[in-house]
Parts: C-alpha cells; sequence; structure tokens
C-alpha cells in the first residue's frame, strides 16, 4: 500500500509565494444572487496547515469553499491562492486545488476504478498513481470493480478522496469531510489528509463535529454570518 | 495535456457510462421507434408515408437529441461532477467537444437505425447513386446537432426547469439542420423525383452550420459554465 506522499510528489512542488501563504483574503466578499453569503473575510492558511472552519449552518463555511476553489466570484476585496488572484488567475488556480463538497463529484454508472481513473486522467497522472491511490483509500480491492450506484454513503466517500489523491490537488477544500465514514473511515480520512499534509498540501477543514475536526487541524477559524474570525490574523474581520 | 487528448477523455467517459446504464439502448432507440410507428398510424398512406419519410426521420431524431442531451448533462450533474470538473481547471472547450463528439456518436447510431426504419415501415428506397450523399447529409447534420445540443445542454444545465427549457431553446436553432437535412436526404432517396444534384446544396448549409456552431459552441461554452452552475 502506497503513501500519499508517494503518490503525491510526482512532480517538483509548484511555488508558493515567499511568505507562504497558499490561501490569502482580505476583505473578501461574495454574492449569491443579491445576497451576501460571505461580508468580508480576512483569512491566511500557509502551506502544511490544516484549519478548520467552525460555524453554524448558513454561516459561510461552504461559499468560503467555494471562493477559494475559484467556483465563486470574489466581488469585493482581494483574493490569492497560491499567491495567484482570484479574480484573474482562476485558470491557473483551479488544476491545484481540489473540492470535496456536499457531493462527491463521482459518475455513478462508472465503476469505483473507472471514475478514479478518469479523474486522475484529467492530470495526467499514471497508471501507478491511480492504482496507488485507490489502494490509499483502500477502494481497490472487491470495490474496485463495483459501480459506484451501488456503494454506501462511506465507500463513495473514499472514492471521492481517491479521486482527489489522484487529481494531485495541493489545496484540499473538504466539506464534512467525515460525514457518512464509520470509525475506522473516519480514522482512515484523518490519516490520508495527515499523509497528504506531510507530502507538501494544504487542508481547510469544514465541519460540525469538532471533536473530530478539531483533533485533526493546527488552527480553528471561526465563520459566523459571513464573517471569518481567523485570531491569528490581527483585526481579523 | 493537449485539448484534443482531454477532448477524447471526456467522450470515451460518456459512452463508458453510454455503455453501462444502456440509455441509449433500451430507452432512446425505443422511443424514437415508437414515434416513427405514431407517425405512420398518423399518415396512414404508403405514398404519403414514402413521401415525407426523410423529414419524419429528421424529426424523431430531434426528439431523441433532447433526450439524449438531457442525459448528457444529467450524469454531469447528479453528483456535482461538473463543479467537480471546473475545479480541476479541465479545459471547457475540451468538455464541449468531448462531449459533442460523444453525442455525435450516439446520434450516429440513432439515425442509422431511424433510416432503417422507415426503410421497413414506410418503404423508403435508398438508391445507390445516392449513398455518397446520404452518408454526407447524415454525417454533417449529426455534428452540427451535436453542437447545438451540447451548447445548450450546457446553457440550461444549471437551471429548474431546463427540461421545457431546452426544446423551446434547441428547436428554433436547430430548424436550418432539419430543413437542409430533410432536402438533402430527399434528393439522396429521389424521393418525389428530386433530382440527386438538388441535395448538395444543402449539404453546405450543413457543414456551415456545424463549423460555426463547432467553432463559436466551444468558445461561449466555458463562460456558459461559470454563468449556469
Amino acid at each position: 500500500m502506497r503513501s500519499v506522499s508517494a503518490v503525491m510528489m510526482h512532480d517538483v512542488a509548484p511555488p508558493v509565494p515567499p511568505d507562504g501563504a497558499v490561501v490569502d483574503l482580505r476583505d473578501a466578499v461574495a454574492v449569491l444572487g443579491s445576497f451576501p453569503v460571505l461580508a468580508g473575510a480576512t483569512m491566511r492558511v500557509d502551506r502544511g496547515e490544516i484549519v478548520l472552519l467552525r460555524g453554524p449552518n448558513g454561516a459561510g463555511k461552504t461559499s468560503l469553499l467555494r471562493l477559494c476553489a475559484g467556483l465563486l466570484p470574489l466581488e469585493r476585496g482581494t483574493g490569492r491562492i497560491f499567491g495567484l488572484d482570484l479574480r484573474t488567475e482562476q485558470e491557473a488556480i483551479r488544476p491545484r486545488v481540489g473540492l470535496l463538497g456536499h457531493r462527491n463529484g463521482l459518475y455513478a454508472d462508472l465503476s469505483v476504478a473507472e471514475n478514479v481513473a478518469f479523474w486522475g486522467a484529467t492530470v495526467g497522472a499514471t497508471a501507478d498513481e491511480i492504482s496507488g491511490a485507490m489502494a490509499r483509500l483502500a477502494v481497490d480491492g472487491r470495490l474496485r470493480d463495483v459501480r459506484v450506484r451501488s456503494l454506501s454513503a462511506g465507500q463513495k466517500r473514499r472514492t471521492a478522496l481517491a479521486c482527489l489523491v489522484a487529481r494531485r490537488a495541493e489545496l484540499w477544500l473538504l466539506d464534512e469531510p467525515h460525514a457518512g465514514l464509520d470509525a475506522t473511515g473516519r480514522d482512515e480520512l484523518d490519516a490520508v489528509l495527515r499523509q497528504a499534509v506531510a507530502a507538501g498540501a494544504t487542508v481547510v477543514v469544514a465541519s460540525h463535529e469538532l471533536e473530530r475536526a478539531g483533533g485533526l487541524s493546527d488552527r480553528i477559524v471561526d465563520v459566523i454570518g459571513g464573517q471569518v474570525i481567523d485570531a491569528s490574523q490581527e483585526g481579523g474581520s | 495535456m493537449s485539448r484534443w487528448r482531454v477532448a477524447r477523455l471526456i467522450a470515451a467517459k460518456d459512452l463508458r457510462i453510454e455503455r453501462h446504464s444502456r440509455v441509449l439502448l433500451n430507452q432512446v432507440l425505443p422511443f424514437a421507434g415508437v414515434t416513427m410507428v405514431m407517425f405512420a398510424f398518423a399518415l396512414d398512406a404508403s405514398n404519403v408515408l414514402e413521401r415525407v419519410a426523410p423529414g419524419l426521420i429528421w424529426l424523431a431524431t430531434l426528439f431523441s437529441l433532447l433526450v439524449l442531451v438531457q442525459r448528457s448533462f444529467a450524469i454531469e450533474g447528479e453528483d456535482g461532477a461538473l463543479d467537480t470538473l471546473r475545479v480541476a481547471g479541465v479545459d471547457p472547450v475540451a468538455i464541449f467537444w468531448g462531449k459533442s463528439l460523444a453525442l455525435a456518436a450516439q446520434l450516429a447510431a440513432l439515425e442509422v437505425v431511424l433510416l432503417g426504419t422507415a426503410i421497413v415501415l414506410y418503404g423508403a428506397d435508398v438508391p445507390l447513386g445516392g449513398v455518397v450523399l446520404l452518408v454526407t447529409t447524415l454525417i454533417t447534420a449529426t455534428c452540427g446537432l451535436a453542437c447545438v445540443g451540447t451548447l445548450y445542454g450546457g446553457l440550461t444545465a444549471g437551471f429548474s426547469g431546463r427540461e421545457t427549457l431546452l426544446p423551446l431553446l434547441v428547436f428554433p436553432v436547430v430548424a436550418p439542420v432539419l430543413i437542409g437535412a430533410t432536402r438533402a436526404v430527399e434528393s439522396a432517396l429521389g424521393t418525389g423525383g428530386v433530382a440527386l444534384a438538388e441535395g448538395w446544396p444543402w449539404i453546405g448549409l450543413l457543414a456551415v452550420f456545424a463549423v460555426a456552431f463547432g467553432i463559436g459552441g466551444a468558445l461561449a461554452f466555458g463562460p456558459l459554465l461559470e454563468t449556469s452552475t
């Protein structure tokens, strides 16, 4: 069984800004329709950190993750991911980001192996890298040829994470990643995240399971009413 | 990865999903077949049926196109795969070409079956001299329909009520294909004594349509995805 490090560190690490900030948001405002889902978010995440986003439902955690993934336009303020501008350099940001939201982004009529192979192939991953990603998330055995439609929620989650590993994401944006996983699956997920970070990845997790995710994270950031309270930022908004 | 390679990857994925789910085989083809039979019931006179057979083939193709397009984007939407494609930074032009390719392959299979059905049910005859024109018509019309279908499928992917919105948007746009392909097939089959040579100018129209939507669709697809999902 290969480690995530072995799977991920096949390329030279891409340039990161000199100050090491992978995520750097300042007074970021994002709007859905006419509703401001983020009302001045300031947050910084350094390379190799695991940061937990904490907050009630509708506080803006998912919107914050989608903004960082370049799926939600930045209306005001500044936002840089890997030092790249969220407004003008989305195309360069997106391939380096992996977002696992409430949905898994899987094709129900394809098998586990076909899904991981497809997502790996979008970044030119080799067969070894793809099978390594499947092995790490333990979806390579009897699950390999099972169609995603027939999987349990936890197995789908593991398959989605295997796709993320195969995609060589450097910034992992995870929305309730522990949801649907049993105790073993949760332990495996935590191990995968730690290994990903050891290999140079950065992880931002939004979760309500504070006991589990809090133990995993280096830092906790509160998101309340579209505002981000990052204790590490002076005058955090 | 090159754009063409990613397009082939997307097309192969869509066709693999079709192979597993058999929606074309088990739902779209029977639907198209039933449509042709209903036309036969409605126009129950052999000389009328033979005369209008080319138009009925393309009408059944257009109805089936809507089902195929909706299926093509339903597989992307049901578990958020389209968002994942966007986050993965997959080139929208490659997505457009890949999905158009897969759609064209399915449409081509459908059209061959519909042509066979027209020969059996309507007594249509394919003279040897018309085969080249017929095949050229199928290819050019299929390319145009696949590009339009993919473009509007992407446009409506994020809207509620897309099932009704799609035909409203697509049918007016593909009217030139319906007219051009029907006239060209009439020429190929010699329906109503139409000469073979009269069909080729329509191929020009179909080709221009396919190229325009192939290029225009590829350019517009990225911005459409950004705004519609």
